[in-house]
């Protein structure tokens, strides 16, 4: 990952749970590729025609609650998203994408419009809205957390390090 | 400061007195996946490169979300399960044997103050035998896999205590969409619930991994219970080797601790399309529906269908309505033959589907069609969550489904219970 990370907006409200992100009945798959065309489907069926590689989604409190079905945050890596941004996650949801390497952040969307262009400044850890100027703050990940991403994702991380490493 | 029961069940498994907010890796006692998400924690533990799992008497796989196979890429995968697991020497539940968290605790996989995980949110059941259990993703299982450990951070502990008596007619599946109504389906992110007071002290196991069952619908990581003699009894036949239950010290600090007098709860429903959507039966009294699911690893248990066939007993289902009916395991299911309980819903008009999960992740088995309605004894009522985005799920009590079943809309079940007691 660069530094800045920089996409168009999609905007969901609270509570988007799992099935909306994939529904159950296609998750019987390993073609990842498949999960991505069914991205949101059942609450915006044309989503996944909409999204161009890099788009961000930004929703706003307890993004991924539901199902721990780790196909969701695979259907948003595969379907190209740069990163998902949400006033609180789930915390199934949150882990699942650390351990894909799915970026994930914490932040105040309040205020974000569909087709908003953000910025995401990954070395001071801040987000800003480039229509309305707004800046907000990244809420810090838990240092292990931080360990995996740094990595990758879990498995990369594991392959290297063998076990978990608890940083002091 | 007293510690809580996740607080010593994670020490124990780390080997080090932690509280809430510590970053732990702990050791787990039982790891469980099934068919949905099992493949995709085989392929990331595959890239390990490293042959065997850490403990296969500590693994669990079985086959229930869509089983038997309604297509070949579903047998494809569970194909790809199979060979897994007698590679590596694993135990699986197979086809028709039941839903994942029923086997788990009807077999004796869980003693109280284990640490179990399982990659389904709805792991976190086994709280209803004092363990702390909770749903993983498919990649931290095959971390578990490799290693046997998982990191996680220590969770504070909400507390409710119910008081009072449930009238008859009122069951723990409506004290639970109770408290998700209230406290909401964020009400509890990132705690543990614990369920307590005389309401659960006079519940039977079934009732008590109910409620368990739905601690994550309001995005808790775990929900429990302590032990008691109910507890022990249930073990008694089942568990697998010796264990310890685990207590809050009397100065244990909990995040929160509420105090609720539930005599008067009525029957709840759930409306769509959100679990916390939650209304007492008399707000939707008389909405027409027309397919009604009693099963699930919610409410698919024997007491569940007794409760249903004592409604049901010489009785019509409703001819606008298809009653599916799903027992949660194959034990539950030979119980219910035996006990009678399965011939009177059959009579009744109901179609039986094998132990599993049935209809409830929409996969196969009774797919509601456009702008049906479903009542329905599952823990979720997402859009789309039974296979179809353009129905409508309602979930409540296997009393009230059973007896608006018989009615082909909405109905109080208490009508059933009058005078009968509790
Ligand atoms: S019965 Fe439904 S909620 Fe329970 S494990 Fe199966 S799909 Fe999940």
């Amino acid at each position: 990952m660069g530094q800045f990370l920089k996409g168009k907006a999609h905007v969901f409200g609270d509570d988007i749970n799992t099935d909306y992100i994939i529904a159950g009945k296609y998750t019987k798959t390993l073609d990842y590729g498949s999960l991505a065309s069914h991205l949101f489907e059942d609450l915006d069926p044309g989503f996944s025609k909409k999204v161009s590689p890099g788009d961000f989604i930004v929703a706003g409190e307890n993004f991924g609650c539901g199902s721990s079905r780790e196909q969701a945050p695979i259907a948003i890596k595969y379907a190209g998203i740069g990163a998902v941004l949400a006033r609180s996650f789930a915390r199934i949801f949150f882990r699942n994408a650390i351990n894909l390497g799915v970026p994930a952040f914490v932040c105040d969307t309040r205020g974000v419009e569909a087709g908003d262009e953000l910025e995401i400044d990954l070395s001071s850890q801040r987000v800003t809205n480039l229509r309305s100027k707004a800046v907000v703050p990244i809420k810090p990940l838990a240092p292990v957390m931080v360990g995996i991403i740094n990595e990758g994702g879990l498995v990369p991380y594991l392959k290297k390090h063998g076990d978990f490493k608890l940083p002091d | 400061m007293g510690r809580t029961v996740i607080e010593k069940i994670i020490s124990k498994h780390c080997g080090r007195d932690v509280t809430a907010g510590d970053f732990v890796v702990a050791e787990v006692d039982l790891a469980m996946s099934h068919d949905s998400t099992g493949p995709i924690a085989v392929e990331a533990f595959r890239k390990y490169g490293r042959g065997r799992v850490w403990d296969p008497s500590k693994v669990l796989f079985v086959l229930d979300h869509a089983t038997p196979s309604p297509n070949e890429r579903v047998s494809c995968l569970h194909s790809l399960l199979r060979e897994f697991v007698s590679e590596q020497a694993i135990r699986l539940y197979e086809v028709g044997d039941g839903v994942c968290h029923q086997l788990v605790v009807e077999k004796g996989h869980v003693r109280p103050g284990d640490f179990a995980v399982g990659t389904d949110s709805h792991t976190c059941t086994y709280g209803a035998l004092n363990a702390l259990s909770f749903g993983i993703g498919s990649t931290d299982m095959s971390g578990v896999l490799l290693t046997g450990k998982l990191w996680l951070k220590v969770p504070e502990v909400l507390k409710i205590i119910y008081s009072g008596r449930l009238a008859p007619g009122v069951f723990a599946k409506d004290l639970m969409l109770y408290t998700i109504g209230k406290i909401g389906a964020a009400g509890a992110d990132y705690l543990a619930l614990e369920f307590a007071g005389e309401v659960i002290r006079n519940m039977e196991m079934s009732d008590r991994l109910t409620m368990c069952n739905m601690s994550i619908e309001c995005g808790a990581k775990a929900g429990f219970m302590e032990a008691d003699e109910v507890t022990l009894s249930w073990l008694e036949e089942r568990a697998q080797g010796p264990f310890e239950p685990v207590f809050d010290d009397p100065d244990a600090a909990f995040s929160d601790l509420y105090e609720w007098d539930v005599s008067g709860l009525d029957p709840q429903v759930a409306r769509p399309h959100s679990v916390d959507n939650v209304v007492s039966v008399g707000e939707v009294l008389g909405t027409k529906i027309q397919q009604v699911f009693i099963g699930t690893c919610t409410n698919g248990r024997l007491d569940d269908l007794r409760v249903a066939a004592r409604i049901l007993e010489g009785r019509k289902v409703s001819k606008d309505v298809r009653l599916l009916v799903c027992p949660a395991s194959r034990g539950i299911m030979l119980e219910s033959m035996k006990e009678g309980i399965l011939p009177t819903l059959v009579e009744a008009g109901a179609t039986v589907i094998p132990p599993g999960c049935g209809p409830c992740p929409g996969t196969h088995q009774g797919i509601p069609s456009d702008g049906e309605r479903v009542l329905s004894t599952a823990n979720r009522n997402f859009k789309g969550r039974m296979g179809n985005n353009r129905a409508e799920i309602f979930l409540a009590s296997p009393a009230t489904c059973a007896a608006s079943a018989l009615e082909g809309r909405i109905v109080d079940p208490r009508e059933f219970f009058e005078g009968k007691g509790a």
